[in-house]
């Protein structure tokens, strides 16, 4: 697509500003100016007092000798910056691509954007007058180049728009000022006569680099389009968003959905189109009162399915508050990931952990509001009870070592064991009797002792001896001594787990 | 009038096929689908563990629901064959994953869901019987009423899956529409004579209620991998038989 600029310039940004928030300022001269080597010196003057010759860079002594009702105001410093940042963000309802372009001016990407406002021209009288409306002195020219641009839009005199190849004729007249300079490099040029960009543009460039720099030459290509230039934008532009604008503010769930079932369709279409499917996405819906509320959803596998997207988001409905109603729906996918192509099967296959009804049922239970957590166990390499499992990270990791099912391990593990008095005979033998919740259970058959040591670089403690013991009703129980056996310390004793 | 009554035997029969038919229990061709629960699985209309079905566990404790873990996890080694996966899902979870290693199930293809309340856990297992992709939910409920067990069945009968509910003490066992109920408890376990140490988990299997089945009880022990009937042993006969000419 033929590349197309616009560059907007603030001549009086700070200036019209004040004479925003004071309207009594509109009338008359006044400026802006900060201290300087002990002096007040002029950093901008509005247009009226720069009618009656005031300019930047005079000292406000000699300004106020011959303008004596010259008002003078401190300036800020962030000002302009704080302006031109805010000015730019209120521009992305015109193209998505704005960038800053200090001190004074914007430059907007909007390649195939004008058309959407009937053309340029028109584009271009939007712009301006709603700026103008604002209060800011605003002018604007649209080049196929950032260079052309910002040089048209600050030194043009005809017509601001400018076509794709016709740069040269038209930086022609131009002052060496319009290449972005520096001011050092437009004295040199003045001095030696060469007042217009056209009584330089065919020296040969060995020449120009030799008494100029070689920026000169590189500001000359960009302004011819001969060299890219890049701008770096407000706001990054996501590379998956869809936008959905509403006639009428949107206040029923009904029409939330309906507005995100629209979103997906485009979404999901471009998705699947590039082979890809979204892993998080959220949704932005702006309200008439400002506020923006949103709701996020996440995916375990890469989808595009809207189906399964669609019930996600039902889920996260409830939650959106509209308020007075929604006007504008923004839907942002901000991680994106290939898809492996989906075979559709003759027949249906094994339910395994590949199947993507189970994924898509897992990201249900997920986006559901009661759910703590969802895990799945693989095994590690430890003995300590607590140890030997880890989560997985992901639904289909496979085990990287084999369930050790050599040692009897009960069914159900108590999160913390619990303390029984225990009657033993000798030391090292199972129990005869242990007494827990008040209840004595009287120990028929036992299996152990099982010494698990703690991992000493990974926490200090005891080491624990665990007995498989069943009770005279059946009954059978994990339990543990900590430690070697000491007359000294009765509790030493605990259960921790239930076997079947 | 021996005819008579014979055709009237095999009408009845017949009759009470045609009733199972409707009521959703399809004859199996063989009995390649049996479970292997023995004679446990006799009780069950045409004599096979139905798969589409809610299953409810009653258990009176902690030591209960272990063992009653045990006896899942046998089902679930038979269910999940052909590396199916199966969901746990629960409010409070203490099963330990690498146990169920024993009774043949991996535990890495078990998924373990952790909810809030009871309620999720109703909406979670709901949810969960609706998808294709799963061999088995598990749930641990403490109540269960006429309507949510309903609701579940009706679940499962559109997929294709199994529902196994663990109700740990609950407060009120009132009827519902599930398949089977069960209780499972822990009997004494027993090695061969001499040997020291305990044996292969035994229980007690209770089949309270079976749709169009046979309640009974049983006696089970999970050895080498599959369920096992416990007989009484040749002594226990004897003294079963002096008891009984005595």
């Amino acid at each position: 697509m033929e590349k197309r600029y616009a560059s907007i310039w603030f001549k009086y940004l700070r200036t019209d500003r004040h004479a925003i928030r004071r309207p009594e300022l509109r009338e008359i001269p006044f400026v802006l100016a900060e201290p300087l080597h002990g002096r007040m010196v002029i950093t901008e003057a509005n247009a009226i007092a720069e009618a009656q010759g005031v300019t930047r860079g005079m000292v406000v002594a000699d300004a106020k000798a011959f303008l004596p009702s010259l008002i003078v105001i401190d300036s800020q410093p962030q000002l302009a910056s704080r302006l031109l940042k805010a000015l730019g963000l209120w521009c992305i309802r015109y193209t998505p691509v704005v960038a800053v372009d200090p001190p004074d001016g914007l430059i907007l990407d909007i390649s195939g954007c004008a058309h959407l406002w009937g053309g340029e021209r028109d584009y271009l009288a939007l712009i301006v007058s709603r700026l103008r409306s604002r209060g800011f002195h605003t002018r604007i020219a649209i080049a196929g180049t950032i260079g052309t641009a910002w040089a048209m839009a600050r030194f043009g005199k005809a017509t601001p728009i400018i076509a794709n190849g016709s740069e040269i004729g038209t930086l022609m007249p131009l002052p060496p000022a319009a290449l972005r300079l520096e001011p050092e490099t437009v004295d040199r040029l003045q001095k030696l006569g060469l007042r217009t960009i056209g009584s330089f543009l065919h020296m040969p460039p060995s020449v120009l680099r030799r008494r100029f720099g070689d920026r000169i030459l590189s500001r000359l290509r960009q302004a011819l389009g001969q060299e890219d230039e890049h701008i770096v934008p407000l706001r990054p532009i996501p590379p998956y968003e869809e936008r959905l604008h509403c006639l009428e503010p949107i206040c029923t769930a009904i029409g939330i959905e309906i507005a995100i079932k629209k979103l997906l369709e485009s979404l999901c279409k471009r998705l699947s189109g590039e082979g890809r499917g979204l892993r998080t996405a959220i949704l932005k819906c702006c309200r008439i009162d400002g506020k923006i509320a949103q709701v996020a959803i996440g995916t375990s596998r890469a989808t595009a399915n809207i189906p399964h997207l669609l019930r996600l988001f039902k889920l996260k409905i409830p939650k959106i508050e509209p308020a007075l109603g929604i006007e504008l729906f923004i839907l942002e996918v901000p991680k994106v990931e290939d898809t492996d192509p989906v075979q559709e099967a003759l027949w249906s296959s094994s339910p395994g952990l590949e199947e993507t009804s189970l994924a898509e049922l897992i990201d249900r239970l997920k986006g559901k509001e009661g759910t703590r957590a969802i895990y799945r166990y693989l095994p590690d390499e430890h003995y300590w009870p607590d140890r030997s499992i880890r989560e997985a990270s992901s639904i289909a990791e496979q085990p990287s070592t084999a369930w050790n099912t050599d040692r009897p391990r009960p069914t159900r593990l108590l999160t913390r064991p619990e303390p029984i008095e225990v009657t033993a005979p000798i030391p090292d033998y199972p129990p005869m009797l242990f007494r827990h919740k008040g209840e004595v259970h009287a120990i028929k058959k036992a299996d152990g002792p099982e010494r698990i040591e703690r991992e000493w670089w990974m926490d200090t403690g005891e080491h624990r001896d665990y007995y498989d013991v069943e009770d005279d009703k059946g009954r059978r129980y994990w339990l543990f001594r900590a430690g070697h056996y000491d007359d000294g310390n009765s509790r030493q004793w605990f259960l921790h787990g239930f076997f079947a | 009038m021996a005819t008579m009554k014979e055709s009237k035997q095999e009408k009845v029969n017949r009759l009470k096929q045609d009733m199972l038919r409707w009521q959703g229990f399809v004859r199996p061709e063989s009995h390649a689908a049996r479970i292997g629960l023995g004679p446990v699985e006799d009780a069950f209309p045409n004599a096979v563990f139905p798969p589409y079905g809610v299953h409810e566990f009653i258990s009176g404790g902690r030591e209960e629901d272990a063992a009653t873990s045990g006896f899942m996890g046998g089902l679930l080694s038979r269910l999940t064959e052909g590396n199916k996966t199966c969901l746990w899902i629960s409010t409070s979870r203490i099963l330990f994953p690498p146990a169920m290693g024993a009774f043949g199930v991996r535990p890495d293809r078990i998924i373990f869901v952790d909810v809030q309340r009871e309620r999720d856990v109703l909406w979670a297992m709901e949810e969960s019987l609706k998808c294709n992709g799963l061999a088995a939910v598990v749930a641990e409920l403490q109540d269960m009423d006429f309507i949510q067990s309903r609701r579940l069945q009706l679940a499962v009968e559109k997929s294709s899956g199994t529902g196994l509910v663990l109700r740990s003490n609950p407060r009120n066992i009132g009827s519902t529409a599930c398949t089977a109920r069960w209780r499972i408890r822990p009997l004494p376990s027993a090695l061969e004579e001499g040997m020291p140490g305990v044996g292969p988990p035994r229980w007690q299997v209770e089949l309270l209620k079976v749709r169009n089945g046979n309640p009974g009880c049983w006696k089970m022990e999970w050895s080498r991998g599959c369920f096992v009937p416990v007989m009484p042993s040749i002594r226990q006969n004897k003294a079963l038989q002096l008891q009984k000419i005595s």
